[in-house]
C-alpha cells in the first residue's frame, strides 16, 4: 500500500501539479514537497511525497561504486 | 568499479553463517519475486517478509466498524482498493456492498473532497489505513475538511508507525539477524531513526529503493556488515531518503495526530504503534478505538507467523490449499502487498 512512483512536474497551479508518469499526465497534491516544473517527485496516493534528488540509475550505479570502496577500506 | 555481476557473483557464491534479512516492506516483497532475488543469492541467506503491510495487520473489529456504517442510511465508507476483501470477523467490505452496502473505492483520500461536497445528505467515512507514506495524506484531508467547512466527512483511523512494531520483533524474535528498511515509510521518517534501532539491537538496518539493483545493492551492504561484525544504519536510497525525513509531512502528522497503542492483526497491542487525531480534532474522527481492537483470526489461519517472519507462506498448512486470492482466508492473502498473496502469485503451488 506505500508503492509510490516517480514523475516530473510538467505544471504547477496552486497546490496542485501536473505529472508525467511514463507519458501519462496525473494530477497530484503538491503540498508535502518544495517543487518547482521539472522536478522529479515521488507519488503516493495522488501527493507528491518528495523531490527526488538523483536520477534512479545513476544512483544504482554509485551503490555499487560505493560498495567497492567500502570493501576495499575492509581488506 | 564493482559491476552488479561481480556483485551477485558474490552474493551466489556466499558461503558464510546464515543470514536471516527480514524485509519489512511489501513493495520489497513485491521486487524481489519481481526480480527473482532468491534466485540470484545464495540459500544462506534467507530473505523472510515482515508487518509492512498495513492492510493486512487491520484488526477484524476496524473492518466490522466500517461494515456496520456502510450498511447504515445515508452513510458511505471511502476506502482504498486494497481494503475490500479483508475479513471482518463475517463480512467483507465487498460483501457488505453486495449487501446493498454503500462503498466506494477511491485512489486518494484527498478525492473524498469532492465527493463529500457533492453529496452533501450523505454522511462519508474514510477508511484511513495506512503506514507513514500515507499519514501525511490524512492530515492533508483534514486540513481540507477544515478549510472547506465540510461536516459530513470524517476518518476511521487504523495508522500505524513502523519504528516500534521493528522494536517488537527485535526484542520478541531472535531470528532475524539485519533489516531491509522500508523504503517509502523512510522518505518520510528519514534514515537517522535507523541509527538508533541499529546501534540498540546491534543489528544492520539498510535502507534500500525497489529497483533490483537497489536490492541486491542492499542485501549485498548487508551481507558485508555482518561478515565483518558492523551493525550500522546504511541509507542507500539517497535519490529519495535524507537523514530528517520530510519535514513538512512530519510536521503536518503531528500537528493533527499522536502516538497510541494500537492493535496488529494477530498479534495484539503493540505499545505506541499507532496514531489517533488529537483530542482537538476528535469531531472528525468516525469512531477509531485503536487500542481496544480486537481480531478474529480464521481458524488455522498462521498470518501472525508469517508477518513476525516465523514462518514463510508456504509453510501455512492452508496456503494454497483452502487459502488462495480467490478466496482468502486470511487478510495476508487479500492485499496485493500481503505475503501470503504474494508468494502464492509467484510461487508454483
Ligand atoms: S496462507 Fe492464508 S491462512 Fe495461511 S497465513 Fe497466509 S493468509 Fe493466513
Amino acid at each position: 500500500m506505500c508503492v509510490a512512483v516517480p514523475g516530473k512536474i510538467v505544471e504547477i497551479n496552486g497546490d496542485t501539479a501536473k505529472v508525467d508518469i511514463l507519458g501519462n499526465i496525473y494530477e497530484a497534491n503538491i503540498k508535502l514537497v518544495s517543487a518547482k516544473i521539472g522536478d522529479y517527485v515521488l507519488i503516493h496516493a495522488g501527493c507528491a511525497i518528495e523531490v527526488l534528488k538523483k536520477d534512479m540509475a545513476k544512483e544504482i550505479l554509485s551503490l555499487f561504486n560505493d560498495l567497492e570502496e567500502e570493501q576495499n577500506e575492509d581488506s | 568499479m564493482k559491476t552488479l555481476e561481480t556483485i551477485k557473483k558474490e552474493l551466489k557464491e556466499y558461503d558464510g553463517k546464515n543470514i536471516r534479512i527480514m524485509e519489512v516492506c511489501g513493495t520489497h516483497t513485491s521486487s524481489i519475486f519481481k526480480n527473482g532475488i532468491r534466485s540470484l543469492i545464495s540459500p544462506r541467506i534467507k530473505l523472510i517478509s515482515g508487518p509492512g503491510c498495513p492492510v493486512c495487520v487491520t484488526a477484524s473489529s476496524y473492518i466490522d466498524r466500517l461494515v456496520e456504517y456502510s450498511l447504515k442510511d445515508n452513510h458511505c465508507v471511502l476506502t482504498f482498493g486494497d481494503m475490500m476483501k479483508v475479513k471482518g470477523s463475517e463480512l467483507t467490505l465487498t460483501e457488505s456492498k453486495a449487501m446493498g452496502g454503500n462503498v466506494k473505492i477511491l485512489y486518494s483520500p484527498l478525492g473524498a473532497v469532492k465527493v463529500s461536497m457533492k453529496n452533501p445528505d450523505t454522511q462519508f467515512v474514510f477508511a484511513a489505513v495506512g503506514f507513514e507514506t500515507t499519514i501525511p495524506i490524512y492530515a492533508l484531508l483534514i486540513e481540507e475538511i477544515i478549510k472547506n467547512n465540510i461536516k459530513n466527512l470524517r476518518i476511521m483511523t487504523s495508522l500505524k508507525t513502523i519504528i516500534p512494531a521493528i522494536s517488537y520483533i527485535c526484542t520478541n524474535e531472535k531470528n532475524i539477524d539485519a533489516f531491509l528498511c522500508p523504503g517509502h515509510v523512510s522518505v518520510i521518517i528519514g534514515s537517522s531513526v535507523y541509527s538508533e534501532m541499529a546501534l540498540k539491537y546491534r543489528k544492520p538496518f539498510v535502507i534500500g529503493g525497489f529497483e533490483g539493483g537497489h536490492i541486491i545493492a542492499a542485501i549485498y551492504e548487508i551481507v558485508r556488515q555482518i561478515s565483518n561484525n558492523e551493525c550500522n544504519m546504511k541509507n542507500m536510497y539517497q535519490s529519495a531518503v535524507t537523514a530528517e525525513g520530510n519535514e513538512k509531512a512530519k510536521a503536518l502528522i503531528d500537528k493533527y495526530f499522536e502516538a497510541a497503542d494500537d492493535y496488529w492483526r494477530g498479534i495484539g497491542i503493540i505499545e505506541g504503534s499507532g496514531l489517533k487525531l488529537r483530542t482537538e480534532y476528535k469531531d472528525f474522527d468516525a469512531g477509531s478505538t485503536s487500542s481496544e481492537d480486537v481480531d478474529v483470526t480464521p481458524a488455522g489461519c498462521k498470518c501472525a507467523d508469517v508477518i513476525l517472519g516465523r514462518i514463510t507462506p508456504q509453510e501455512c498448512p492452508l496456503f494454497g490449499k483452502a487459502c488462495s486470492p480467490l478466496n482468502a482466508v486470511g487478510a495476508c492473502m487479500v492485499s496485493s502487498e500481503g505475503a501470503c498473496g504474494i508468494w502464492y502469485r509467484n510461487c508454483e503451488v
